[in-house]
């Protein structure tokens, strides 16, 4: 029994020369290095954040507001109709989105438009819309605006505010 | 006694044991230990290459990063996809219309990305169907099927979707040679000899379109066309075709078409075809085949049956085909970055014969011809014949390239990816494959311009290599790092099946193509799209009801619909008015007999519904949209078909009192 056991170990020792000793079998990843290389994180620094302004293309110095341009108001509302009615109702109840009634009044014209132009870095910043967020659980979406809709929604939704 | 037969039995089990863990540590010793850290891509960063991978017999296309293995989408291209109503929304059911009606399902083999001056230019893939022929042209801005043509006087559409250096054609060899359509064909299968015929179609490509036309028919004597290259650079105007049953078999192939020592591969001069088409030498053929175009500004498909085709009989011309003897049934026939080299691989032979450009030029010249077939001339062998890899394993299947002039077979019979150089012909490295590869791609190794750098194979055996799941198993794909001397395996990946040929295109060629990410809402030129929820309607037209709908997060415009009669046939025409990227909404109906719908940003889609019993149906959104997604449905009130009761439709409207 004694030489049966002795036997065995001798043939499993054997097996075990032949099959390992393969050298490259262990190497450190060094190149790993490659994939790893630093990802820019999304700017999160909101002290830069000016909560009047928004952020985007539009400050006090770019956006001159003066009386109604009705032909403007016109294009903006038939923009509104398709992109933004379905959540948002002209007078001051809350749909999907709040009602716009007064938002030309709580809100100065470009903040509304870099709003609406570039929502998604605005809702990551701006305190207000946070807490709207939380209200409205909803974000409100990227509706691809051109410089020249988000000019017209918002002379639309300064007549929707009776400005003359 | 009995204790050494004990003894030699132990023995004996010992050394099995050993044996086969012997086996098991050499399949996974081939892979050494940088191999993850080269397959490795961290979270959130993108792949250096696209892979573009047949799903055969699932009839679809399926796109992978290398070198991760990850699998980003299935693109639905020749059998239905409930997921993404493909086939089953009324826009999209005329593309899988054929001469035999709606076929729903086919077998996608093969791959082919469009090229400019023989390098890929990121525009389009085209596939082929095997099983009722067409070819498919995926439009890559969109990942979306934008063209499906059949083919006729065709049978198992294999030989194809092989491309010239400019797709200037992409072509379409019958794998069965049949009578043709308009021929008689009620004939016996055993008179194949008199009666069947071979057709490859030369399909133009439109520069800037992609539109697909079939140019011009060759008809071949009866043969079985396999696989196919174009030749480009200096044999730019040529295309070679691999030939089988050369012994014009027509039952039990297996054993009756393997009788030749040689069978054939067919180079075709198709600058002379063109010459002769332009000089009308074209037979007109009736014939009837479906061409289906996507139109991306009205979202339709719209289904033609086309009714003549133009045919060139290349036994009446005797310089647009010429055979080159290849041993033993030919499968893969390939040529070099170059063009100066075209690899032949029979599928039974023990040799790679690689022949000369030049040479057959030569011979052509020299009419160096070993007589004819079926009127065709055969040039000699050793007249077309640069020189024979010796000895590089068995069953070569197919070759792609490198950018340092060498090449890679694979070997289905031994199992193993095999390089070899192709101006020595000397074999320079071999690695096996788990288990038996077919297919085999580079990135862009199939072009004048090799990316190198990686390699794929393609397994038909997957066995062992993942986690069973019951007699069906994943199909296996293998990654290979050739950047060095050595080929290294990297990485095993389980693919959609079977995947037959793929191609890998660079991440910046596809991802900068001007990929599409919204439909505008402005362009959205579909006759049932709806732009506003004040436009929002439903309209009766007899047994017919309209359903003009929008989707916004997260309500439907309307979303309580009454007056829907049984017998009616609802048509719900969804529009989509997100316009941000990655915001689809989904549409569904209980009781639908077809699919759900997806709609894409600025998208409209419709979905067919006939209501099979009265009372009130839910309809939901199915991709989730929002943190109120579950709150995006509505209901739709079915009467008796008598009933009076009147066509309604509204959203949030006050509740006022019902009797």
């Amino acid at each position: 029994m004694n030489k049966l056991a002795i036997f065995t170990i001798m043939i499993l020792a054997l097996v075990f020369v032949q099959c390992g000793g393969n050298p490259e079998t262990s190497s450190s990843s060094e190149e790993s290095s490659t994939s790893a290389e630093a990802t820019p994180e999304p700017e999160k620094s909101t002290e830069s954040y000016d909560p009047k302004r928004g952020e985007g293309k539009f400050d006090e110095a770019n956006l001159k507001l003066g009386a109604l341009d009705k032909a403007m108001a016109e294009k903006g509302e038939a923009i509104a109709n398709t992109k933004c009615i379905s959540c948002h109702k002209l007078t001051g109840e809350k749909l999907v989105g709040p009602g716009w009634k007064g938002v030309t009044e709580r809100r100065t014209g470009h903040w509304i438009m870099n709003f609406i132009t570039n929502p998604d870095p605005m809702i990551e910043k701006d305190p207000e819309v946070q807490a709207q967020l939380e209200l409205c659980l909803v974000r409100m979406p990227n509706q691809s605006l051109t410089d020249d809709d988000a000019r017209h929604l918002l002379e639309f939704m300064r007549k929707n505010d009776n400005v003359k | 006694m009995k204790r050494t037969d004990f003894f030699l039995k132990f023995i004996a089990l010992v050394s099995m044991v050993a044996l086969f863990s012997c086996k098991t540590k050499n399949t996974s010793s081939a892979v050494s230990g940088d191999a993850a850290a080269k397959a490795y891509v961290a979270p959130g960063k993108y792949d250096e290459f696209y892979n573009f991978v047949s799903g055969g017999f699932s009839g679809q296309l399926s796109v992978y990063g290398l070198p991760s293995g990850r699998l980003f989408r299935v693109i639905p291209v020749f059998s239905v996809d409930p997921e993404k109503g493909w086939g089953y929304s009324e826009e999209t059911k005329p593309m899988l219309n054929t001469s035999h009606g709606f076929v729903p399902w086919d077998d996608l083999h093969h791959v082919e990305m469009s090229q400019k001056k023989g390098i890929q230019d990121g525009k389009w893939a085209f596939a082929n169907a095997n099983n009722t022929p067409r070819l498919a042209r995926i439009d890559l801005k969109t990942f979306k099927t934008a063209e499906i043509l059949e083919l006729p006087n065709s049978a198992g559409n294999h030989s194809s979707p092989f491309g010239t250096e400019n797709s200037e054609y992409i072509v379409a060899g019958t794998r069965f040679s049949v009578p043709g359509d308009s021929d008689n064909g009620d004939v016996p299968i055993n008179s194949y000899k008199k009666n069947f015929k071979g057709h490859i179609s030369f399909v133009s490509i439109a520069p800037e379109t992609g539109k697909m036309k079939i140019a011009f028919q060759l008809r071949t004597p009866g043969i079985n066309f396999d696989l196919a290259r174009a030749g480009k650079g200096k044999s730019h105007g040529w295309f070679f075709f691999s030939c089988y049953n050369s012994e014009q078999a027509n039952t039990l192939l297996e054993v009756n078409a393997s009788q030749r020592d040689k069978d054939f591969i067919m180079a075709v001069n198709w600058k002379k075809a063109e010459e002769y088409i332009k000089a009308g030498k074209g037979r007109k053929t009736p014939v009837k085949y479906a061409h289906n175009v996507y139109d991306e500004s009205t979202q339709m498909a719209t289904s033609t049956i086309e009714k003549e085709v133009l045919v060139l009989d290349v036994a009446e011309f005797k310089d647009i085909c010429y055979f080159i003897p290849c041993p033993k049934s030919p499968h893969g026939c390939d040529v070099d970055p170059k063009g100066e080299y075209i690899v032949g691989s029979g599928k039974l032979a023990a040799l790679i014969p690689v022949f000369s450009y030049d040479k057959i030029q030569k011979a052509i010249a020299d009419k160096s011809y070993d007589g004819e077939y079926e009127g065709i001339p055969v040039i000699k062998y050793e007249s077309a014949l640069y020189g024979e890899v010796k000895k590089p394993g068995l069953g070569p299947l197919h070759t792609e390239f490198d950018d340092n002039g060498n090449a890679y077979t694979s070997f289905f019979v031994s199992s193993e990816i095999v390089k070899w150089n192709i101006k020595d012909l000397k074999v320079l490295d071999r690695v096996p494959t788990y288990y038996s590869v077919g297919h085999l791609c580079i990135p862009g190794g199939n072009t004048a311009k090799p990316y190198g750098k990686y390699l794929i194979a393609y397994n038909k055996i997957t066995k062992d290599r993942y986690l069973p799941t019951g007699p069906e198993l994943a199909q296996s794909a293998q990654l290979f790092d050739i950047s060095g001397e050595k080929m290294q395996m990297i990485l095993d990946f389980p693919t959609i099946g079977e995947p037959h040929y793929a191609q890998a295109s660079p991440t910046e060629l596809i991802k900068n193509n001007g990929q599409l990410k919204i439909y505008k809402i402005e362009e959205n030129n579909n006759p049932y799209s709806t732009k506003s929820e004040a436009s929002a309607k439903v309209v009766r037209e007899g047994k017919k009801v309209h359903v003009y709908m929008t989707s916004i997060r997260s309500h439907f415009a309307p979303d309580n619909i009454e007056g829907i009669k049984l017998g009616d046939e609802v048509y719900f025409h969804v529009t989509n008015l997100e316009q941000d990227w990655d915001v689809p909404h989904g549409f569904a109906v209980k009781g639908a007999n077809n699919a759900e719908l997806l709609i894409m940003p600025g998208e409209t889609s419709t979905l067919k519904w006939v209501p099979d019993r009265t009372g009130i149906f839910p309809m939901y959104c199915t991709d989730f949209c929002s943190a109120l997604h579950q709150e995006m449905q509505g209901y739709v009130r079915v009467s008796p078909a008598g009933s009076n009761a009147a066509l309604t439709f509204s959203l949030n409207k006050p509740v006022t009192e019902a009797k």
